[in-house]
């Protein structure tokens, strides 16, 4: 896949970001059917999925640059987006290796790593191309890189990043880079447990969603990732909205009419994927926020209707945990017009191979 | 970093002791092997004349290490077989297949201090303990349960070891488990392994102490999640029977016969391949089934879940 980055689009001020027909046609569409409920929809991480967004280990597309500056300027602004733990730093060299050996063997005209050993103090030589990075530096000496490991590497990747240490049958959020969130906060929630982090999220604790999904992560292995769609929806296309920044976006909820709609109201998936890390064996959690209009994603006829359908028939409490409740009626009445009702197929791939014209 | 089996091949074999055979593995392909925890096993697939066994054996070698895997393995007179295999077979050259690593024994990363008890072969996963201990400087001391003879056997892994003692069944040299604990500091997590005798009394030592159990951990090696005695199914609806072997798991051989088996994580979690069972006594060891279904016996996961009779009948 060819890589043409777009380097000066914004995440906020001005908001240029915009999907490239490719970018539309690559995205990870959440909506199998045309109703959406929560279920442990978790499937193996393999090198295939029905769309290019799925088919590698970590994804990079024609928005790198402009996201790592974004989380630059978070970092800047609020420099406790990232936080480790005292115990997690073997979690944190495992987390490097596995992202500096899948960019550089996924994206090779982009990344390189040389190495002279795979153990801690052996030396090893990074080079990013798209941010003009060269880093030589020694394997488990943090002295050796400007910043900490887990910051160093995820300053350089696309979408969020979690790592939770496993202890006592349960996960500890004891690491994270969160710099993109839908609505959640790190400071609040490090060193939470998975029961405690997920307490919020209304109707999946009855059906028991947690507690299986907890034990099957503890049973994560290995060299046998997977992954889960999780989606949501914002005002702009904005990859900070955090509760500490909420005076900034909270507001743009209220500008939101049927004639704007289209280009205001974007749909914010994530493509959660969850490793087992080798050294620490904790789980690694990375947050990929892939973020559309629209008005681009309806440039793909089935995906269109089927948002109208799924985001009719919502249940209420979701549409209120998720934030969606008072630009509901303007981007259904958007929609709407879309939805000739026919029949549309099951999965979520795009179905067509090329846009139309605009 | 992504797979489930790897083929290694054999690089070394030595014999440390009598009865004690040490295994050095190398990528088949000569790249670099998938790095492991410390406390991580294998499961090693050994192909004997007439028989296959799948026997796990922790990692001795240093965490992170790629070159290589190395294993301890003790011979046991009365074992399945799998172990005289390793000391009777298999020599340098020879290529094996095994599962990437895995742990069910990591140490706990927030610990004030890491206290080690291992009895006999039992050492194995304290040694890559050691070696990661003595990386990141956490607080440690190993205490070794062993034969007389024995004291010296695994020094040559045991160099960092911070803290070390041996202790052999003669008075004046026999370990108080008791007076060991009782002089822990605050904070301390307790590691256990070896034979079950020895695991059982440090386990109720640390109870009768008081210690809470989220800071007592005890070795068990997993048979294989899936295998088990093999049984009979028969797919009711497509008219097939299946012989399900003892290494393989009902799902898979549901689909190593063709028949259309939708599933999702494999793992028995997210209950996609929840199937009626029609006939027969099912073994349960999904998460997703709740206690009256289980009881019910109408359903099984059979990504992970088995049979305790000869024969399931199943809605397939």
């Amino acid at each position: 896949m060819s890589l043409v980055f777009k380097p000066e689009e914004t995440f906020r001020g001005d908001y240029s970001y915009r999907n490239s027909d490719a970018a539309i046609l690559r995205f990870p569409f959440p909506f199998p059917e045309d109703r959406y409920m929560y279920s442990v929809n978790i499937e193996p991480h393999v090198r295939s999925g029905p769309t290019d967004a799925f088919c590698r280990p970590f994804d990079i597309d024609e928005h790198y640059i402009a996201e790592c500056r974004d989380r630059a300027l978070t970092l800047e602004l609020d420099p406790g987006r990232c936080q480790v733990l005292p115990h997690m730093m073997a979690a944190q060299w495992d987390t490097l290796e596995l992202l500096m050996e899948n960019l550089a063997a996924d994206y090779p005209e982009q990344f390189s790593l040389t190495k002279e050993g795979d153990v801690f103090g052996s030396r090893w030589t990074w080079i990013n191309r798209p941010l003009g990075i060269e880093q030589h530096f020694i394997f488990g000496d943090p002295d050796t890189l400007p910043c900490e490991p887990f910051e160093y590497i995820t300053r350089q990747a696309q979408g969020d990043f979690a790592i939770c240490d496993q202890r006592e049958d349960n996960l500890y959020l004891d690491a994270g880079m969160i710099t993109s969130q839908a609505d959640w906060s790190l400071a609040f929630n490090v060193g939470m447990n998975f029961m405690e982090w997920h307490g919020p999220v209304p109707l999946a604790h009855q059906a028991g969603v947690f507690e299986r999904a907890l034990k099957y992560l503890l049973m994560l292995r290995l060299g046998q990732p997977v992954r889960r769609l999780n989606w949501t929806m914002s005002i702009n296309p904005r990859l900070d909205t955090s509760p500490e920044s909420y005076p900034e976006w909270g507001p743009d909820r209220a500008s939101v009419t049927v004639e704007n709609a289209g280009g205001k109201v974007h749909l914010r998936v994530e493509l959660q994927t969850l490793w087992r890390l080798p050294r620490s064996n904790a789980i690694l959690f990375p947050i990929r926020c892939f973020l559309i209009s629209i008005e681009e994603l309806a440039r793909v006829p089935k995906w269109g209707k089927r948002l109208y359908r799924v985001l009719s028939s919502l249940p209420p409490e979701l549409a209120e945990y998720k934030g969606l409740t008072r630009y509901l009626p303007a981007t259904l009445a958007w929609l709407a017009p879309l939805d000739d009702g026919a029949q549309l197929a099951t999965g979520i791939g795009p179905d067509i191979t090329e846009l139309a014209p605009l | 970093m992504i797979g489930d089996t790897l083929e290694l091949i054999v690089v070394a074999v030595d014999d440390i002791a009598s009865s004690l055979r040490h295994v050095r593995l190398a990528a088949a392909d000569g790249g670099p092997l998938p790095p492991a925890a410390a406390g991580a096993n294998i499961q090693l697939r050994l192909q004997g004349a007439a028989r296959t066994w799948r026997n796990a054996y922790s990692l001795i070698s240093p965490p992170g290490r790629r070159d290589a895997y190395e294993i301890i393995v003790r011979r046991v007179p009365e074992s399945r077989g799998g172990s005289a295999f390793v000391h009777e077979v298999l020599k340098p050259g020879d290529r094996l297949v095994a599962s990437w690593p895995s742990n069910l024994f990591a140490p706990q990363r927030t610990a004030r201090h890491h206290l080690m008890i291992a009895g006999g072969i039992g050492i194995t996963p304290f040694l890559s303990y050691v070696a990661d201990f003595a990386h990141s400087g956490a607080s440690h001391a190993l205490h070794v349960c062993c034969r007389e003879s024995e004291t010296g056997t695994f020094a040559p892994w045991l160099q960092a070891c911070g803290e070390l003692h041996h202790y052999w069944d003669a008075d004046g040299h026999r370990l108080d488990i008791p007076a060991l604990l009782a002089r822990q500091p605050a904070g301390t997590h307790l590691y256990v392994c070896g034979p079950a005798a020895l695991n059982d009394e440090v386990i109720q030592a640390a109870a009768n102490a008081g210690w809470p159990a989220s800071h007592v951990h005890c070795e068990h090696f997993g048979a294989a999640l899936s295998g088990g005695t093999p049984f009979t199914a028969f797919l009711s609806r497509s008219g097939i029977e299946v012989e399900v072997g003892e290494s393989e798991s009902l799902l898979e051989a549901i689909e190593r016969v063709g028949a259309a088996a939708p599933c999702l994580c494999r793992g028995g979690a997210c209950g996609v391949c929840v199937t009626r069972v029609l006939e027969g006594e099912p073994e349960h060891r999904d998460h997703y089934l709740g206690a009256a279904e289980r009881e019910g016996g109408e359903l099984i996961m059979p990504c992970v879940s088995r049979a305790r009779s000869t024969r399931l009948v199943l809605d397939l």
